[in-house]
């Protein structure tokens, strides 16, 4: 049981290029921490600082309220799960979950107790004997959290732990990873680029870009009030949809035509000139199968490709977007580890919908849920800061006022 | 068919490369068995046509000795005695030091770490004859002639270089995170090094450790150079002095049981450690 609390900390490596700036992250006791971001966003630096294979450049540390800054791993207690496992290949299975107790000097008969206790919990009593080199990929993730578990340490450090196992698996585990969280009621940090594992694992998402703290929120909070452009499109599959806006009064202009949104949305964007529209999939609906009327715009548009999955059906719609938009997407997806090809809208259609490819569909917007961004810096324009969590930025310029 | 052509020509060419290899090793053996008489033969036939253990009771000082040989007996077994212990110090302390430089050049970065790779790779490929006049100097000086230390040492250091370049490959193929796993699991660098890089590292180890051995084991130059008696010679270094009494008959059937008896704890030291050579070990420790 811990409290880790990270304060400011600053990561450089030798040629000055902060891998991690100025993050502050409070894990509270028993609470389960994501940290998401792409690939190269400093989000296993900031872990590896966190179990102490990693030295900190500036910053405190805090485990329980005690720096730890200059301890070595071994003396701060918390038990990590490595993205490749790092098992001792020539340990057995049961000598592998022994390892850390055999460290502490444990007497026998209480490492038995504990071992047998760990790999009852993880359903590997019938492997206790074998090598790790004859055991399946998820058999060795399990060894890898026995190892974990059988301490009793202050906190779990997880690195991308499911990355290196297949689809069906990753699943699995990732239930079986939140069920034993929950159980055992220990602090866990979780580090993934996976925004599925990020949304469902988390009790708060931390989420990073090169090095700096977007938005900590709980995964609700994420979705509904993004505090960015970049939050926006990391968070959620497929992504959220961004195009090229301009507001007036209350009607707000896109590609495809007008639409009206709420007041107090439009009040935010009053003025701004160009914006960057943001609406996810599932609002948009194929008008054809919607019963009752539920309010909003429609707009007609040629659909391009559908891709219909049963329970639902994603929808392409290109559209051409101005220069100065279509730059600042282009650098959203290089954040984001992609790579857009066209501006294209993603809508999620009802599995009844019978829109087919090349057809020109009317399609339904729900605006209400619209996001409005500043195409200049990124921020959310609409966010409900009462319900996003902690935003970095938002909270310097509240203290400097 | 192609598969079966494939198979035959396989053995085939097994049977070629035994033949060649071993055909030396069959003929000294058959020397070792036969009588002095034979040895002189003009035309000898190739397996002896009086099996006899006599060179055997011979070298090792068993019996009846052979008349105009009595100092040959006792002196070959005080050189095996010599070899066995200068080869395995030699061997357990280079590969000790091996270890813990290998270690080193593998897991920090320090400066000068390119010149030390580099100048242990000039030590390996330093001539040994070029040091014996100097060496012979020094280690009468230092009183280490014919002493086991003044063999030890000039050993260790011809053989560090290569067990170092060893093991640090070895070193490199290890992943890190093993050793970050075990010091998040509570243990100190050393216990870390001990309880899972050792160990892990094993196959080279044991490669340096037979290299090292093989090298001191057959050296012959410095053995025969820096030592004067048998308090210190070794078995290649004796086995010179096996002249026997008739300069125009060298005692060919001594020689062939003399290289044969040094040729087993070879055999049986590769075969023994062979098997701690077992290759993947580290399979199963990471994925991919």
């Amino acid at each position: 049981m811990a409290v880790i609390d990270m304060q400011n900390i600053v990561k450089k490596y030798g040629d000055g290029f902060p891998a991690v700036n100025n993050v502050s992250i409070d894990v509270k006791d028993g609470e389960f921490m994501i940290l998401v971001g792409p690939s190269g966003c400093g989000k296993s630096t900031l872990l590896r600082m966190i179990v102490g294979l990693e030295d900190i450049t500036s910053g405190e540390m805090l485990i329980d309220g005690k720096r730890v800054n200059d301890l070595a791993p071994r003396d701060r207690n918390l038990a990590m799960v490595f993205q490749n496992y790092a098992l001792y290949p020539h340990l057995t299975v049961y000598e592998n979950i022994a390892f850390p107790l055999r460290l502490a000097k444990v007497p026998d008969k209480e490492v038995d107790e504990k071992v047998r206790a760990a790999s009852k919990t993880l359903e590997l009593d019938e492997h206790l004997e074998r090598k790790p080199g004859n055991l399946s990929g998820g058999q060795r993730q399990r060894v890898a959290m026995g190892r974990a578990i059988v301490r009793d340490a202050d906190a779990f450090l997880f690195d991308e732990p499911l990355s290196n196992l297949d689809a069906k698996l990753r699943g699995q585990m990732r239930t079986e990873i939140a069920r034993l969280q929950k159980r055992l009621g220990i602090t866990t940090v979780y580090v993934t680029h996976d925004q599925t594992e990020a949304m469902t694992l988390g009790d708060r998402v931390a989420v990073l870009k090169r090095g700096l703290l977007q938005q900590l929120a709980t995964p609700r909070e994420l979705y509904e009030n993004p505090g960015n452009l970049f939050v926006a499109g990391f968070i959620g599959s497929p992504p959220m949809n961004f195009m090229p806006v301009t507001v007036e009064g209350t009607t707000a202009k896109l590609p495809f035509g007008d639409v009206q949104i709420p007041a107090d949305k439009a009040e935010n964007a009053a003025g701004r000139g160009l914006l960057m529209a943001g609406i996810r999939p599932e609002h948009f609906e194929d008008a054809s199968v919607m019963t009752g009327d539920r309010g909003g715009d429609t707009f007609r548009a040629r659909v391009d490709v559908v891709e219909w999955l049963g329970n639902e059906a994603y929808a392409y719609i290109p559209f051409e977007a101005p220069p100065e938009v279509q730059k600042q997407l282009q650098q959203l997806e290089r954040d984001l580890d992609g790579e857009s090809l066209r501006t294209q809208l993603v809508v999620s259609l009802d599995g009844a919908s019978r829109i087919k490819e090349g057809d020109e569909a009317e399609i339904w917007i729900n605006a209400a849920k619209m996001h409005l961004f500043d195409p200049a810096t990124g921020e959310n324009l609409t966010i409900d800061r009462e319900h996003a969590g902690r935003v970095p930025d938002i909270a310097e310029e509240t203290a400097a006022v | 068919m192609n598969e079966r052509r494939n198979k035959i020509a396989t053995w085939v060419g097994f049977i070629i490369i035994l033949v060649w290899c071993l055909l030396p090793v069959v003929w000294i053996m058959s020397l070792s068995f036969k009588g002095p008489g034979e040895t002189a033969a003009g035309s000898p036939h190739f397996l002896p046509q009086h099996w006899t253990i006599q060179n055997y009771r011979d070298v090792l000082g068993f019996g009846s000795v052979t008349p105009g040989q009595e100092n040959t007996n006792n002196d070959f077994l005080a050189a095996l005695r010599n070899s066995f212990g200068i080869a395995a110090i030699s061997t357990f302390l280079s590969v000790i030091f091996a270890t813990l430089a290998a270690y080193a050049i593998a897991r920090l970065d320090f400066r000068g770490k390119r010149f030390v790779l580099s100048l242990a790779l000039a030590i390996a490929m330093f001539p040994v004859v070029a040091l014996v006049g100097p060496l012979f100097d020094l280690w009468r000086t230092l009183h280490l002639f014919n002493t086991w230390p003044g063999l030890i040492i000039p050993y260790m250091s011809f053989t560090l270089p290569l067990a170092i370049w060893t093991l640090s490959a070895f070193f490199r193929e290890i992943p890190w995170e093993m050793e970050q796993a075990a010091q998040v699991d509570g243990a100190t660098s050393w216990q870390a090094f001990r309880k899972v890089i050792v160990p892990l590292a094993a196959p080279g180890v044991f490669t340096a450790a037979i290299l090292t051995f093989f090298f001191a084991w057959n050296e012959f130059v410095l053995a025969l150079s820096l030592t004067s008696t048998t308090a210190s010679r070794t078995v290649p270094a004796q086995l010179s002095f096996f002249v026997g009494p008739d300069p125009f008959n060298p005692p060919y059937g001594l020689l062939a049981t003399a290289s044969v008896v040094v040729t087993i704890p070879i055999i049986i030291i590769v075969l023994l450690f062979q098997r701690k050579i077992v290759a993947g070990l580290t399979s199963g420790a990471v994925k991919g």
